[in-house]
Order: C-alpha cells, then sequence, then structure tokens
C-alpha cells in the first residue's frame, strides 16, 4: 500500500509541475494537461487511436517474439560451445554497434516499404542484445547441478526443462523487459521512416504541424499501453519464476 | 549379481596432475564400504569415475547393473550420488526435487509420500530447499537418492558441516534405508569413526597419487551404536597400530610412496 502511494505520489508531482510550467510559459510548444487530455478523448472517439495503437501494438509483438526467440537460441548455442562463440562474437559486436537507423534503412531498402521490412528490423535491432544477456546466464550455469541430472540419468528434456532452463530465468527476464522497451521505441522509428499507420506514423503527422499536444496525447496513451503490459504480464510472471526465493 | 569392481591403472588430470594409480578395489552386491584417505587424495575423483562422471581414465570399471525388482518407471539409473552439498534445485519443492529423478513421477506419488515420512519431511513437502535447515536439505537429499531404489549408492562426505546430533539421525535415517534396499554404498569420510560406525569395511587410501593400503573389516553387529564418540577406542587402536593411516602412509614407507 505505501508503495503504490509513493507510485502515485511521484506521477502526481509530475502532473502538478507540468500544469505549473505550462501555465507560467503560456506557448503552443508546451500544451497544458487539459490540452493534451482533450486531444486523446478526440482520437479515441474519432477512432484513430485505436487503429494507431493496436498497429504499433501489433509491430511490438511480432517483432519481441522473434527476436526473443532467436536471441535466446543464439545466446544458449554461444554460451554452450566455445567454438561457436568463437566464431559469432565478432558478429554480433558488429551488429550490436551497427546504428538502429542503419539496419531500418536497409531493411526498407531490401526487403521494400513493407510489414515485413519493419517487424524484420526490429527484431534484428534487438537480437544482439538478447543473444549478450541470455549467453551471460548460459556461461553461469552451475555444473553441480548438471551433474545431478548425469548422475540420476535424466532425459534431455528433464534435465533442460528443470535444471539448466531456471537458471535461465533471470537473465531471459531480464532481457525480455529491458527487450520490450527497446523494441517500443524503435516500432515508433520504423512507423515515422516507413508505414502509414502506427504511434510512429501518427507522431510524424504531428510533428509536420508542430503539434506538441498531439506529440503528447500519444506518447501518454502509448506508454500507459505499456505499462499496463508490465503490471499485467511481465510482472506477475517475475513474480511466479522467483516464488522459491526465500 | 555382480557388485562393484575398479581397477584404475591411471587417472591424470589435464594439468598432468596424476591424482589414483594402481587404485583397485571390490565391493560385494549390498555391501557398505567406506573409503578414508588424505584431504586431496582423489576420494572424490574416485566417485566421480564411479559415477560415470568422469570417463576420462585408463583402468576399467564394473558396476552393479539395475536390480531385477526395481518397479516400473522408477529411474533408467542403476546408481545415485550424494555429493558434499545437497545439490537441490533451488526452484523445485522437496517434493518436486525427490520426483525429478523419476522417470514416471506420477506414478510414485505414494512411494514419494512414504520416504518423505520415512525422513520425517512430510510437512516439508511443498518447502523450497532455502526455508530448509541445512539437516533437512540432506534428508531431502538422502530421499532422493533412495526413491528410485539405487543398486549403488555413492556418496561423498554427505553429512560434513553439520552439527553432531543431526548427523547422527541422518546416519541412522541411511543404515535404516540401506537395511531396507540393501544398494552397495560407497561412503567417503574424512571421519574414522563414522567409517567404523557405519560400514562393514573401511579403505584406506595412500596420498597421491592414490591407491588402497590398507582394509579393515568392521565386525560389529548390527544395529549399531551411531554415537561417534564410542567408536573411538577402535579407531585408537588401528591408528596406533598405523600412525599414519590417516596421513595415506603404513608404517615404513610414510615418505616413500608406493613401496615397488
Amino acid at each position: 500500500m505505501r508503495e503504490s502511494g509513493a507510485r502515485l505520489g511521484s506521477l502526481l508531482a509530475l502532473l502538478v509541475a507540468w500544469q505549473l510550467l505550462a501555465a507560467a510559459a503560456q506557448s503552443l510548444t508546451l500544451p497544458t494537461p487539459w490540452a493534451v487530455t482533450q486531444v486523446i478523448v478526440q482520437q479515441a472517439s474519432s477512432g484513430d487511436l485505436w487503429l494507431n495503437l493496436s498497429a504499433t501494438l501489433a509491430r511490438v509483438v511480432a517483432s519481441f517474439t522473434i527476436a526473443m526467440c532467436v536471441g535466446v537460441a543464439l545466446g544458449m548455442w554461444m554460451g554452450a560451445s566455445k567454438t561457436t562463440n568463437q566464431w559469432l562474437d565478432p558478429l554480433l559486436i558488429i551488429a550490436l554497434n551497427v546504428p538502429a537507423l542503419v539496419i531500418i534503412i536497409l531493411a526498407y531498402v531490401w526487403l521494400g516499404l513493407g510489414e515485413v521490412a519493419a517487424v524484420v528490423a526490429v527484431a534484428v535491432n534487438k537480437i544482439p542484445v538478447v543473444v549478450v544477456a541470455t549467453r551471460e546466464g548460459a556461461r553461469a550455469i552451475d555444473h553441480a547441478l548438471m551433474q545431478v541430472g548425469e548422475v540420476y540419468r535424466l532425459s534431455r528434456w528433464r534435465t533442460w526443462r528443470h535444471i539448466y532452463l531456471p537458471q535461465l530465468y533471470p537473465h531471459l527476464l531480464s532481457a525480455g523487459r529491458n527487450g520490450l522497451s527497446l523494441v517500443w521505441k524503435i516500432v515508433l522509428v520504423v512507423e515515422l521512416l516507413g508505414r502509414s499507420s502506427g504511434v510512429g506514423f501518427a507522431l510524424a503527422n504531428y510533428f509536420h504541424d508542430f503539434d506538441v499536444a498531439g506529440i503528447f496525447a500519444y506518447t501518454i496513451a502509448f506508454t500507459s499501453v505499456m505499462l499496463v503490459f508490465e503490471a499485467l504480464l511481465m510482472r506477475p510472471l517475475e513474480r511466479r519464476l522467483n516464488r522459491w526465493r526465500a | 549379481m555382480t557388485g562393484l569392481a575398479l581397477n584404475i591403472r591411471s587417472k591424470v588430470y589435464p594439468g598432468g596432475v596424476e591424482t589414483l594409480r594402481d587404485c583397485q578395489f571390490s565391493a560385494a552386491p549390498g555391501e557398505f564400504v567406506a573409503i578414508v584417505g588424505p584431504s586431496g587424495a582423489g576420494k572424490s575423483t574416485l566417485l566421480n569415475i564411479a559415477a560415470g562422471l568422469d570417463r576420462d581414465f585408463d583402468g576399467e570399471l564394473v558396476r552393479p547393473p539395475s536390480r531385477p525388482s526395481k518397479g516400473q518407471g522408477l529411474s533408467p539409473s542403476a546408481l545415485s550420488f550424494m555429493f558434499q552439498e545437497p545439490r537441490l534445485m533451488p526452484w523445485l519443492s522437496v517434493r518436486e526435487n525427490i520426483a525429478l529423478v523419476l522417470s514416471e513421477p506420477k506414478t510414485h506419488d505414494a512411494a514419494i509420500d512414504r520416504i518423505l515420512r520415512t525422513m520425517g519431511l512430510q510437512d516439508f513437502s511443498q518447502a523450497y530447499p532455502a526455508q530448509l535447515s541445512g539437516g533437512m536439505r540432506r534428508r531431502a537429499a538422502l530421499a532422493r537418492a533412495f526413491i528410485c531404489q539405487p543398486s549403488l549408492l555413492l556418496m561423498d562426505e554427505p553429512f560434513t558441516s553439520i552439527d553432531a546430533p543431526t548427523a547422527e539421525a541422518l546416519r541412522r535415517s541411511l543404515l535404516d534405508l540401506w537395511g531396507e534396499q540393501r544398494p552397495t554404498i560407497l561412503f567417503v569420510t574424512h571421519q574414522l569413526t563414522e567409517a567404523l560406525a557405519l560400514a562393514d569395511r573401511v579403505v584406506f587410501m595412500s596420498a597421491r597419487p592414490a591407491r588402497v593400503i590398507f582394509e579393515h573389516v568392521c565386525a560389529l553387529s548390527r544395529p549399531r551404536d551411531l554415537d561417534l564418540g564410542s567408536h573411538q577406542a577402535i579407531a585408537d587402536s588401528l591408528l596406533m597400530a598405523q600412525p599414519g593411516l590417516l596421513q595415506g602412509g603404513l608404517l615404513g614407507q610414510l615418505q616413500g610412496g608406493p613401496a615397488r
């Protein structure tokens, strides 16, 4: 209760500070919270808000899923095999350092200005980060526990499911968490550059008109969606996986 | 039914250290053999080889086969291993930890219940290892070792770093379960009195490269007094005759290593 009180208080303080600043500035480039709320309501009733939110959310989910699957598999492989790691590590470092924008532009050039290019561009941006986190976990596997599986001749599946994977969960969780916030930020850039729907597309239009209220409206709407996602999915999942910790 | 037969001509670690040389001994089916030797001599290496965890050695190993009377779906393994640390999965409850080593755990609920009760863990079956005391964690590990009815049980100083009464209770449970199932047991310890209290036979190892230098048959009848203090007299008389026994040397060859 105390904790949620503090969370609420912090948000309220932000809101008050914003209102005071906006009232003092009296400028179109810093609209008041009320003006922004009006835009949100207007966008919601016209249906545009839901259209754009769902388009962006679909891209986030698709690219996040692809990135996690590919990244986790590669990370496990690199963590388990020295040779694989030696071969893939230089490529990983390059991938980590290529600017997101370059990957997005190349994806659009090579795959065409379509949905596939958008999702692939985001996933490719995200995969190296997942690989690094998973590899870290796979390297820290406790061989003493793996030996238990070996001695009792557990099947590969049981060993993997009950001895290996649980040791990776903390790393996968943090990869997923950091991943989600990274993914949705890149999705907006992808939409801004080459899609005609989504939050990024809406932001591009508002930017064109220097309409800061619209920009705020979409930022708040989408951030809220991601917070709900975090509260309803990520945090319960984390609690479940950590319940054994005393 | 064969017991365990080990003949290790040489075990050299990749760094070049020879840990075992001409180390041979055997155990009859159902026999309880304790292994005593200086620390760092390679007792754990010996157990790892016996367990099949370490296959990189020169020599032969014959292990007892899976017992024919063993129930269906228990475990494909004919052996159990109790390590120095309990090595329970921290994310599994006590019950799940025991069920983990069974190939068809669902068909053995009753057997798990029974062993939990035998070990006094019935009220902790849903607890996670972090919520248990060190002694109870070892009880759970002991239950896990016996649930799959092994024909060979390897134990690597399993009762160290716990207080004496807890250790004594664990030894009692071990002997009860052994009496019930009769696996061959190899029990490594650095405590001579513990070896004398538990085993049918105590095998003494030399310093590195280790081999068997001496054997003592424990003629005491069972059930035995498991208070280690009451075995001090026998230990003393053994050490009187062979003062270097625990350091891995017999009289006249303390410095020399293996006499050839």
